[in-house]
């Protein structure tokens, strides 16, 4: 594993974004811009979910324009956040922030399938303008806090790592 | 600059400040609180600005969809600001004697006013932005400059932490 990590590092874009004077800050600018739309546009589905908000309009309706935004965000987020960690991939690889913004990015994507599956075909909870079953608010609110530590846990790679914070 | 440099350094010194310097979680806390605000403002920032480009949310008024997200585009305001003075009072320096803290003020005025350019006549009439197609090219003119200017506030943002003060 470490082996593996090391020459990821040792790659020439790796080893530029690390050098550079000015790679790594704008790499992370671009993936802080791409997580605040991930977060916010899973959070409009999240509050209409919850029934806080958007309860003139189906979840189906809601979904639909964000879930753009949200796959399109994700990409650019996952590609620069691979960027900044292959620049220190055996660093980054051992710190327990990391390891669980990585384990909590993995949850809300079961949680997020789970309703899907279970819950997204129920045409009451998915195609009306109304609450949504207690099932689909607990969805939501799961999603809701997982995405929040998911944010803290990036702010505190950066605390744990010595690096400009 | 010398009353400016004074000034963070008694500032720097505040038990206040002292506290915030000390307490490990206190920082990274109230920057993930001023993240998560950020992305309030920026998401409904564009999910109002794709409507006036005609390229989202189609089947919604522009009326609509910018009555459901205003709220999210001021009420994070406040919260941005404590968390931002939380973060000055602790490091006064890194911020009030850095250029690009000055820019990102900047960028942030510009950014809110075209805002308020477009939401002030929309609160007369909801349907405003729509009534002519003068005003539909004016609206999308309006959605095309405030997008570029709130991704230049983040970028601002980021780059307080690698640019020294004066």
């Amino acid at each position: 594993m470490d082996s593996w990590l090391q020459s990821l590092q040792d790659t020439a874009i790796a080893t530029a974004i690390r050098e550079g004077a000015s790679l790594f800050p704008w790499v992370e600018c671009v993936h802080v811009l791409a997580l605040t739309l991930v977060i916010g546009s899973i959070a409009i589905v999240d509050c209409r979910l919850l029934g806080l908000t958007s309860r003139d309009r189906s979840v189906a309706r809601t979904t639909a324009s964000t879930l753009p935004v949200t796959w399109s965000a994700f990409v650019v987020a996952a590609v620069t956040g691979g960027l900044l960690f292959s620049s220190n991939a055996t660093t980054y690889a051992h710190n327990s922030y990391f390891q669980a913004k990585l384990l909590l990015i993995a949850l809300a994507g079961v949680n997020m399938g789970a309703y899907h599956v279970f819950l997204g075909r129920r045409a009451d909870a998915w195609h009306t303008p109304a609450l949504t079953p207690v099932r689909a608010r607990i969805v939501g609110a799961i999603s809701l806090g997982l995405w929040i530590a998911i944010a803290a846990c990036g702010r505190w790679i950066g605390f744990t790592i010595s690096a400009p914070t | 600059m010398h009353s400016l440099d004074s000034f963070c350094t008694w500032l720097a010194a505040t038990p206040l400040s002292q506290t915030v310097q000390t307490v490990e979680w206190i920082i990274p806390a109230v920057q993930t609180v001023h993240i998560l605000a950020v992305a309030a403002v920026m998401t409904s920032v564009l999910m109002i600005d794709l409507r006036l480009l005609g390229l989202g949310a189609r089947d919604q008024t522009v009326a609509a969809v910018t009555r459901r997200f205003w709220p999210f585009v001021w009420w994070p305001l406040p919260v941005l600001l404590a968390t931002g003075a939380t973060l000055i009072v602790a490091e006064p320096a890194r911020a009030l004697e850095n250029p690009v803290f000055i820019l990102k003020m900047g960028l942030l005025l510009a950014a809110a006013g075209v805002t308020l350019a477009c939401e002030i006549p929309l609160r007369r009439n909801g349907a405003f932005w729509e009534l002519s197609a003068g005003r539909r090219r004016a609206a999308r003119l309006i959605a095309s400059t405030s997008l570029p200017l709130w991704v230049a506030v983040i970028f601002a943002g980021r780059w307080i932490a690698y640019v020294q003060g004066a």
